[in-house]
């Protein structure tokens, strides 16, 4: 069958930039005009549309379905259950396997898809949808993480649950260091469910295919895992499920976990028809996982002059009803759980727990984002009760070159911590307040001050991040280059499974290209499952795992290049390191240039498909929390400048300043746009973004009550961007898109706590915890 | 569901009188928001937006008629003279690109306890102009407009042809307070008018109660309060005592976005903000702040 309509083709990279320029993104323009073709926009002649029918309760049995009255509906061309299900009738992202496709006989949280429907039309299959009759018995949710991991086995919610994963850690002795402190402060954190708040719903198109299989077209983060998941379920091989990356609007996490993929799948395969599927914003609310919410207990204990001894630490996620990553997510929690700080003596007790409460999963940070906003705090705290500021607490503390991290790993790539809070210290304040103009103050233009009860605040904020997958896993990247002449120009053409989730990934493909190839024109394959694995888009990886196999492939074909140049040559080509390239030919150094890349090549073309590895890590040991357990270490520090309205509980963020460690910057505009945008997703957590859940339903599944920052809540930002490179990464980069996420929100806090004297142990912060009413 | 798209406002009527199940359409922001999520399936849609005669604005009399499908943008743009409070609200709802289809007549027609424009709309003794084929004209004054959540005076039979209200004579104030700074429905919101020509307060409460309301008691408080012969000094005391008779005039809910205990102590502090800049004003002889 054709390929459908708005499915993405060969994209040629703009501009001419290499590594290091600030190439233009080939989707930029498109998506600012409102052309591109996200997976919504899909279309191809005689599809069904899919719909989903959710549960309405977090805990249930279900006591009878009678699918007769949406079958009855005109148009309506199949009605599914768990019963056909082809093939295995759970799924999961890391191997658990815990999610059914289609709940059997209860749900486990609310939004949990029970039936299908396909129709001719989408409002046929969602009407018809809400027809189908199902016998509730509603249970008592579990919603109390905490009261799980006191009773893990009274509370199970499923058959694995309880406790999904415990991680302690242990260095040293707590108790004596306890005894031996000056100083100890202690605190509880509380973290809401931030969602990833993607502006492209879940989207995407099946189409059976003649070998009885499946083609999807879908916006996901990992194609390969994904197929890995959906073939069992669908009853089919591997190699009978097929998948193209649709244009997707964002992801940040919430696109590692299967959403309609499986569903749209049966119902192609059922009707013969391609079926589309495409939720709705309330929908989308309840079709992916969300950032686990946290309860965080911490103790610090110091030196009079501020030198940490001991920390002992519980945190509790919650990970919902299904395993999804917390496994993954509970490990960040704790290996990361202290920060990026020296502590010789070490308890931390990670929980990751089963509930009925919303699913939570992957999200940009990780874990580390809510063990940040916890540690960050106990750093104010603990500087205050010392007589310290916030800059000279961190910075005698601060892990650099060669420190141990919690789990006994050593830092060996540059960690210049306390270097980067003092240039951050350093950077010029934003000007006094302007009350003027109302855009500027708390509030805006709603005009809640004109500069009464407006206190201003400063806070810092510190972060740590693995990049790349984590205790032991070899999440491997693969790209095929081929190069060819096309219209007298020699043309690479770039072609792996990594997704580009609007990152900015396929510019730094282009111009990794460009400058291991010489060459000027660079064209992107869609991203699909005909080339091998490249790992998920998330944990910061893909420039440094695809864009390492880029660069491998790349080298590749260019010692191909070089073999074909010299083997024209003659004997003067023979002469190893001879030849290289340069400026788009092929050179000698002992006879000078040999021809064009065009005139070497000729007809010939060369492809070559490299798989590329991160050095392996290892597991953390179960008791200990000891390990290798990172690839690679990244480091943001931010300073926020708010104006707090003390009265009213408003908050404008003014400026928010960072330094971030990045190795080699690839693209100066891309990166600039993650710093902005990950201290903006930062700057939510802290100071709006919450699902509100009571007795684990969701109240607030719109962006009418999800709010995200708007251009008037995120401010200006001063970056200073150094470039300490790490010896082991490709260019020596280092990740960069997760770390500002971390940071943002224990400054922006630290800066409202330094307006209004309040503790603020909870966030996101509401006008409510500011005032006293 | 039927798409009734009638070009006058005669027809409207007649479609509207022929149809009283039908549910107008005005910008559609809200409308086809909830029937996109299948929050309501009326049984026809009247769309309004090309009726010629609701697109405009003019004064009679010394008063301003401003038509039911005049959006938000143009009352930025054109009343922000004459209708300051009201224009500051338009400012506040939504987008640009709500403004732009979003209407002061659909907001009415919705009857929202957290519409942006019924607080000053109560404030500046705004009268509603509603019209029914049968029945012709109706004018219900704004405060006997909304009679609950979501629901108010209009017949099922009745549209709204537009809004009527006096230049401002003194100055007028609105304020909202929202939990991000743009883009926000109200938590709650203020607005005042002064009428000094009457020596009197006009107050409008929204996302405070069932309905938008007065605060009856504070303006009588303060109009008794004021020292309108010699334009004296506002007493700190006064503008406190006028935010809590705001505050004791609301019934707020606990809800997702506040509770009820945030909603009733910002109300109080904006009653009194807002109350010590138009009085500023009016000591200065100005009337009020145009929408930036």
């Amino acid at each position: 069958m054709a390929a459908p309509i708005k499915s993405p083709g060969h994209v040629a990279a703009p501009g001419l930039g290499g590594v290091g320029d600030s190439a233009l993104r080939p989707d930029g323009t498109l998506k600012v005009t409102g052309e591109f073709a996200y997976a919504s926009d899909l279309w191809i002649d005689g599809m069904l549309w899919g719909a989903t029918l959710r549960s309405p309760h977090p805990r249930a049995r279900i006591t009878s379905v009678d699918i007769g009255p949406a079958l009855a509906v005109p148009g309506v061309r199949a009605v599914l259950t768990h019963r056909d299900v082809p093939g295995r009738g759970t799924f999961g992202i890391d191997g658990a396997d815990d999610q059914p496709v289609l709940a059997v006989d209860q749900v486990r949280h609310q939004g949990e898809p029970v039936a299908l429907v396909a129709a001719d039309h989408p409002e046929t299959a969602r009407r018809a949808a809400a027809l189908i009759g199902i016998g509730w018995e509603v249970l008592e949710p579990v919603t109390d993480p905490r009261a799980v991991v006191a009773d893990p086995e009274g509370l199970k919610v499923q058959g694995l649950g309880g406790i999904a994963r415990h991680q302690p850690i242990r260095v040293g002795d707590v108790a004596a260091a306890r005894a031996a402190a000056a100083v100890v402060v202690a605190g509880e954190y509380e973290v809401g469910i931030q969602d990833q708040a993607f502006l492209g719903p879940e989207s995407g198109l099946a189409i059976p295919a003649e070998d009885g299989g499946v083609d999807l077209y879908v916006s996901t983060q990992w194609i390969h895992n994904d197929l890995k998941q959906i073939a069992p379920c669908l009853g089919l091989t591997a190699g009978q499920v097929h998948m193209t990356l649709a244009g997707v609007g964002g992801a940040f996490g919430g696109r590692e976990d299967l959403s309609m993929q499986i569903h749209a799948g049966m119902l192609a395969l059922h009707t013969g028809r391609p079926v589309k599927m495409s939720y709705n914003r309330q929908e989308s609310f309840f079709g992916h996982v969300h950032r686990h919410p946290a309860h965080l207990r911490y103790e610090y204990g110091a030196t009079a002059e501020g030198r940490l001894l001991f920390a002992d630490v519980e945190i509790v996620l919650d990970g919902g009803a299904y395993t999804s990553s917390t496994l993954n997510v509970t490990g960040n929690a704790a290996s990361l759980g202290v920060g990026p700080y020296e502590i010789p003596n070490i308890r931390v007790d990670a929980y990751g727990v089963y509930t009925n409460n919303p699913p939570c999963g992957a999200m940009r940070g990780f874990g580390a984002v809510q063990a940040c906003f916890a540690y960050e705090s106990m750093m104010d705290r603990l500087g205050a009760a010392c007589g310290l500021g916030p800059v000279e607490i961190r910075r005698r503390n601060a892990v650099k070159q060669g420190s141990r991290l919690a789990t006994g790993q050593i830092i060996e790539a540059p960690a210049p911590l306390a270097d980067m809070l003092t240039r951050l210290e350093a950077m010029p304040m934003p000007p006094e307040r302007d009350t003027s103009d109302l855009r500027g103050l708390p509030g805006g233009v709603a005009q809640t001050t004109h500069g009464e009860g407006v206190v201003r605040g400063v806070g810092y904020g510190v972060g740590i991040k693995n990049i790349c997958f984590s205790e032991g896993f070899d999440d491997l990247a693969t790209a095929r280059v081929r190069l060819e002449v096309i219209g007298g120009e020699p043309t690479a053409l770039v072609h792996t499974a990594a997704a580009e989730v609007g990152q900015g990934l396929v510019t730094i493909q282009a111009q990794i290209a460009r400058t291991e190839l010489g060459v000027r024109r660079v064209v992107i394959a869609p991203a699909d499952d005909a080339v091998g694995d490249a790992g998920s888009s998330s944990a910061s990886r893909q420039s440094y795992m695809s864009g390492g196999a880029v660069k491998t492939a790349c080298e590749a074909v260019r010692a191909e290049l070089i073999a074909l140049a010299g083997r024209r040559a003659g004997p003067a080509g023979r002469v190893p390191g001879d030849l290289t390239v340069a400026g788009g030919r092929v050179v000698s150094r002992s006879a000078g240039v040999l021809g064009t890349i065009a005139e070497i090549l000729g007809t010939e073309v060369i492809e070559a498909t490299r798989e590329f590895h991160h050095r392996p890590t290892t597991a953390l040991d179960p008791v200990t929390g000891q390990g290798r357990s990172h690839t690679q270490l990244a480091l943001c520090v931010h300073r926020a400048v708010v104006d707090v309205d003390v009265e009213l509980g408003l908050v404008k963020v003014v400026e928010l300043a960072a330094v971030q460690d990045v190795g080699k910057i690839l693209n100066r505009l891309s990166l600039e746009g993650q710093i902005h945008g990950g201290s903006a997703q930062g700057l939510g957590l802290a100071l709006m973004e919450e699902i509100v859940v009571s007795g684990g339903l969701v109240r607030n599944p719109s962006f009418t009550d999800y709010l995200i920052p708007t251009i008037l809540d995120m401010p200006p930002m001063r970056l200073d961007i150094l470039e300490n490179p790490d010896p082991e990464a490709p260019y020596g980069l280092r990740g960069a898109g997760e770390p500002p996420t971390l940071s943002s929100t224990p400054a922006i806090v630290a800066a409202v706590r330094a307006a209004t004297g309040r503790p603020l142990t909870r966030v996101p912060v509401r006008p409510e915890h500011l005032v006293t009413t | 569901m039927d798409f009734l798209r009638p070009t006058t406002w005669a027809d409207a009527l007649a479609a509207k009188a022929d149809r009283p199940g039908a549910l107008p359409v005005q910008g559609g922001t809200d409308v086809m928001v909830e029937i996109n999520f299948a929050a309501r399936r009326p049984e026809a849609l009247l769309d309004l937006n090309p009726v010629r005669e609701l697109a405009g604005w003019d004064v009679v009399d010394g008063r301003l008629r401003v038509g039911a499908g005049v959006p938000y943008a143009r009352v930025i743009d054109e009343l922000g003279g004459p209708l300051p409070g009201l224009a500051q609200a338009s400012r506040t709802v939504g987008s640009p690109q709500i403004r732009n289809r979003g209407s002061v007549g659909g907001n009415l027609g919705a009857a929202s306890p957290a519409g942006d424009a019924h607080p000053p709309l109560l404030a500046g003794d705004a009268v509603i102009e509603v019209e029914s084929a049968a029945r012709g004209v109706r004018m219900i004054p704004a405060a006997g407009f909304y009679l609950g959540v979501k629901r108010s005076a209009l017949e099922p039979d009745e549209l709204i042809r537009a809004f009527w209200a006096a230049p401002a004579t003194g100055p007028q104030y609105f304020s909202k307070v929202g939990t991000r700074n743009a883009m926000v429905i109200a938590v709650c919101s203020f607005a005042i008018a002064l009428h000094p020509a009457e020596r009197r307060v006009g107050t409008g409460l929204g996302s405070a109660a069932p309905t938008p309301r007065r605060a009856t008691a504070a303006e009588e408080f303060l109009a008794g309060e004021l020292d309108w012969e010699r334009r004296g000094p506002l007493a700190d005391s006064a503008a406190r005592r006028f935010g809590e008779l705001v505050r004791e005039a609301a019934a707020p809910i606990d809800d997702v976005r506040g509770t009820a205990g945030y909603r009733a102590h910002a109300l109080s502090v904006m009653a009194r903000r807002t109350l010590t800049w138009a009085w500023n004003d009016h000591r200065a002889g100005a009337t009020g702040r145009e929408a930036p």
